[in-house]
């Protein structure tokens, strides 16, 4: 499978059909997702559909979109009309939505074909995908590994090249880990660039869609239709979305890129991953760019302050899974709260259940102030730290990850996982944009370097990315074990 | 207003004073509901203007609507609240089936106004804490009434995210009949606004009062109990008195007041008890992240401070000062906004102030009585038709009993009050020939009374008058005939 704009020109050259590659597409899923199981619900008829559609109007001369006839997998918390969405839970695995999420509306206009819904860790809480609440996803360079979480479905099947193009959401990390972790492209763009509604909420002051993709150039493409202002989220800003493909480059004269003093320590304990990270910055360097040190003296505090802000922002979220209205009901004997309490105990797992006892008792009068509020503060200085570093810098590289990725099982302690996202967390704290790139191989397994830019600078994040992957070329490596086409 | 319903003694009820502030909850009367662009309207099949939002779905978002920003605003300035041009809302989290994301969008430590206050008749002064704007929670039908004990509930989320904007008073109301005022003046100044319905039994105003008492002449406050379920301003008022008659026979009798949530249950005619303080809900409010802060400009608050018109309390003042009207009228007159309208145009267009006012209160109330109708609004009789009812009474085109009758029709029916004249026949006899004929048949066949009459006896005089009234059915213009019957008498 190529990237999503290799088969998009292909098709409008005629060289192939919209039909042609949705076909090989879901074969090629079908071949792989017996070993990776990167989808919850698979929509073949769907595909076949709307590729043919496609086809019938290009044919027409139709103009189809930017992503026309390319064949995409959505994270299984993007409401789909008409197709089952699940967030990973137990308590939504009957759940159909009347009603599609923006994102999804928006990739359909610029012509993409939704293959399926992948799995995720429950709620988007897990750094593996082991917390989905139906099965593990695995990793198509290693399927004794895990994909990363929460979009592990969408880095599986990416990795896999199931699909060039897929779309997850970042809360904490939960694009770039991944990404990470297969080989791929994933960005998290600022907080409000793209719209959150349908998009089912883990917290909502972090939560943010962004594209997982082959190459970086995907990556522009589906940013750039994803995003903007939407009048059903408030939260979504009205800044113009600039055509991203632009600002790709090919050197990176005149780049001052920061290094992060704190995270260059911490990193520093690990001789392989230091390794990996200082040929990565000595390639940024030979393409031209400057390296500054810039410090983050509060991202220490990051973990700390993610734990209490998105736990308590979940508690109040998931209050509204109770049966009462739709997803799974265990009738009460005769009471409302035993059945909201049976079908909140069966329909949840365990980590969904710590997040929200941890967040239902961070906002317990009395623990209020000491908790969330302080937290807030701490948020804000983060975001001191940032502008600080961008005052220095155009775009700050550092690790997306502290290891390549691990065995299923192997972090079985809680906060053993929470450490994965140690070095994406800030950036999310922050509200500013973060991707991770393809940046090399760790005993054969693949670690992305992380390129963060100022909120609303996509563009020159992306074109830093591609000029690094351009050069390095890791982005074109394919999973060796698995998929085929 | 005296209500029955107190069982307190005398001695009691003279050793300790109550302390009552009220939490009054108010629709606004929005085209959509608060947070998404569903019908916002009283009386639907229940569950047809519901959608993902205010249904809560899974990845639904609010947006804040901006006319219930600006009926809320309204309702501040007429009040004489501190608007904040900076606001957020927060989230209140408990669980209840009717409230679709088990937690109801609220303003907590910022709301949009604070301070103000209301006038009362009395003078009184009743301050306010703050007002702010909320979504309102769906509709629980318990099957057998009461969830308790019933097989199965219904929810209706109709309600549900309807705009809400709650008025907390401050504890300065010491009576049921101040509380009973107060909301009374309030239900006026915000029907006044146009922002809600404010009807109590159709729920678009909810209201629960906190009452504590204390003995008198101390100043520290007692514990006290937030009492619900009221439907009517009247049962606020007796449910007041009855949780003040409790209060104070525990105290006398030395126990003490649990501070808990109670009941009024309107058939017993008593308060039970819901919940008790331990079992409050601790909300765990903390700032909503779906929206964005609240920044209002000044130039836009100033416009909605402009666009507000005269309240009732000013109209009031007005009315008696131009119109030379009681305050007992004036009052009456400004009680709906609506009516105060019609009356200042019958004025107009009658040019007589006082006989608009007594025709309103008089004969037009009688008229809408017999009707079976209870306010002016149901009406079809415009201001312009009764001013011109006015204008013939006064002109003598037809006189006060015709009137009345042409004034029944109107409420009734409306229309042009000459042509109902016209067709009716009910012009009045002005012609002086026809008259004298009328009074020289009344002489004749009354020879006793022109021969009391010449005696010294006054009321004969009238008797003739009525005599010749009689003959002409009431429409003989009564000033022609007694100016004939004296000229004919000497």
């Amino acid at each position: 499978m190529l990237t999503g704009h290799e088969i998009r020109d292909r098709i409008a050259r005629r060289e192939t059909s919209a039909l042609e590659v949705a076909k090989r597409s879901i074969d090629a899923v079908a071949a792989s997702e017996p070993e990776l199981r990167a989808y919850l619900t698979l929509t073949p008829e769907y595909a076949l559909a709307r590729a043919a559609e496609i086809d019938a109007r290009i044919a027409r001369g139709e103009d189809c979109g930017t992503l026309a006839g390319v064949p995409v997998a959505i994270k299984d918390l993007f409401c789909t009309q008409g197709v089952r969405t699940t967030s990973g839970s137990k308590i939504l695995a009957n759940f159909v939505p009347p009603y599609s999420a923006t994102v999804v509306a928006k990739l359909e206009a610029a012509g993409a074909v939704m293959i399926g819904k992948t799995n995720m860790d429950e709620f988007a809480m897990g750094s593996s995908c082991e917390n989905s609440g139906f099965h593990p996803t695995r990793n198509p360079w290693d399927p004794s590994r895990v994909p990363g979480g929460s979009s592990g479905g969408s880095a599986s099947t990416v990795g896999a090249r199931g699909v060039p193009i897929a779309v997850g959401t970042d809360t904490g990390g939960s694009i770039r880990e991944p990404a990470s972790f297969c080989n791929i492209v994933g960005v998290k763009p600022t907080y409000g660039r793209v719209s959150r509604y349908g998009m089912i909420a883990f917290a909502s002051s972090l939560d943010q869609a962004g594209p997982m993709t082959a190459d970086v150039r995907d990556a522009a493409i589906v940013l750039e239709a994803i995003a903007g202002h939407d009048p059903m989220d408030s939260t979504s800003v009205d800044v113009p979305v600039p055509h991203y493909a632009d600002a790709l480059r090919e050197d990176l004269k005149g780049v001052k890129i920061g290094i992060v003093r704190e995270f260059e320590s911490s990193i520093g304990g690990d001789a392989a991953m230091s390794a990996l990270y200082k040929e990565a910055y000595a390639s940024l360097v030979r393409l031209g760019a400057e390296l500054v040190e810039v410090s983050l003296p509060h991202a220490k505090y990051g973990l700390a302050t993610y734990y209490l802000i998105a736990p308590a922002e979940c508690s109040s979220n998931l209050a509204r899974y109770d049966g009462a209205r739709y997803g799974v009901r265990v009738d009460g004997d005769g009471d409302v709260y035993q059945m909201f309490e049976r079908t909140r105990a069966a329909g949840f797992g365990p980590e969904v259940k710590r997040r929200i006892v941890l967040g239902t008792y961070a906002l317990c009068s009395g623990y209020y102030d000491a908790y969330y509020v302080r937290a807030q503060k701490v948020r804000t200085l983060m975001k001191q730290d940032f502008d600080t570093a961008f005052a220095a810098c155009d775009v700050i590289a550092c690790p997306a990850v502290s290891c390549p990725p691990f065995a299923l099982g192997a972090k079985s302690d809680p906060v053993a996982m929470y450490l994965m996202d140690y070095f994406t967390i800030p950036m999310s704290l922050a509200g500013i944009a973060a991707m991770s790139v393809p940046a090399g191989y760790v005993d054969g397994l693949p670690v992305g370097l992380q390129i963060a830019a100022p909120a609303f600078e996509e563009g020159r994040m992306l074109g830093v990315a591609h000029a690094y992957e351009q050069s390095t070329r890791f982005a074109w490596a394919r999973a060796p074990k698995v998929g085929a086409a | 207003m005296k209500n029955s319903s107190t069982t307190v003694t005398e001695a009691e009820a003279h050793d300790f004073e109550p302390v009552i502030g009220l939490e009054v909850h108010v629709e606004l009367k929005t085209k959509s509901k608060m947070f998404c662009g569903c019908r916002n309207e009283f009386g639907a099949e229940p569950n047809t203007w519901v959608c993902p939002v205010c249904l809560g779905m899974p990845g639904s978002l609010p947006v804040i609507n901006r006319v219930a920003v600006e009926y809320l605003c309204k309702a501040g300035f007429a009040l004489g609240c501190d608007v904040a041009p900076f606001s957020k809302f927060d989230r209140k989290n408990y669980f209840y089936p009717d409230m679709p994301k088990n937690y109801q969008i609220s303003q907590y430590d910022m709301p949009l106004t604070t301070g103000g206050g209301i006038t009362l008749p009395s003078g009184k002064r009743i301050r306010l804490n703050r007002i702010h704007l909320e979504e309102d929670t769906g509709k629980n039908l318990h099957a057998g009434g009461a969830m308790s004990g019933s097989d199965y509930t219904l929810i209706d989320y109709n309600r549900a995210g309807v705009p809400l904007m709650e008025i907390v008073s401050e504890p300065d109301i010491s009576s049921s009949d101040e509380a009973e005022a107060y909301l009374a003046e309030l239900k006026a100044i915000l029907s006044y606004i146009g922002v809600s319905d404010v009807k109590m039994h159709e729920g678009s105003l909810r209201c629960d009062a906190n009452v504590s008492v204390r003995p008198r002449g101390t100043t520290a406050l007692g514990t006290k109990t937030e009492v619900k379920n009221m439907n009517s301003f009247r049962s606020v008022g007796r449910a007041i008195n009855r949780e003040i008659a409790r209060q104070s026979e525990r105290l006398a009798a030395g126990e003490r007041i649990v501070q808990e949530t109670r009941g009024w249950d309107e058939g017993k005619g008593a308060t039970y008890s819901m919940r008790s303080k331990e079992e409050a809900h601790d909300y765990r409010y903390f700032p909503e992240p779906d929206l964005v802060p609240l920044a209002l400009e000044a130039d836009m608050l100033a416009r909605w401070r402009a666009e507000l018109p005269e309240l009732p309390d000013a109209r009031r003042k007005r009315f008696a000062q131009q119109f030379g009207l009681s305050e007992y009228d004036a009052q009456v007159l400004t009680a709906e906004r609506s009516d105060a309208d019609f009356y200042e145009a019958t004025a107009a267009a009658c040019d007589d102030p006082k006989q608009a006012a007594n025709w309103l209160m008089g004969d037009v109330r009688r008229a809408l009585q017999s009707a079976g109708l209870t306010t002016l609004a149901q009406s079809p009789m415009t201001a312009a038709q009764l001013g011109e009812l006015i204008r013939l009474v006064k002109t003598g085109a037809i006189t006060g009993k015709a009137g009345k009758e042409v004034c029944d029709l109107l409420v009734a029916q409306g229309g042009d009050p000459k042509v109902i004249v016209a067709e009716r026949g009910l012009g009045a006899v002005t012609d002086t020939a026809e008259i004298a004929t009328m009074v020289d048949q009344a002489i004749a066949a009354n020879q006793k009374s022109v021969d009391a009459y010449k005696s010294g006896k006054a009321n004969a005089f009238d008797f003739i008058v009525g005599q010749v009234m009689k003959v002409s059915r009431g429409k003989a213009n009564v000033e022609i005939v007694r100016a004939l019957i004296k000229e004919r008498l000497g």
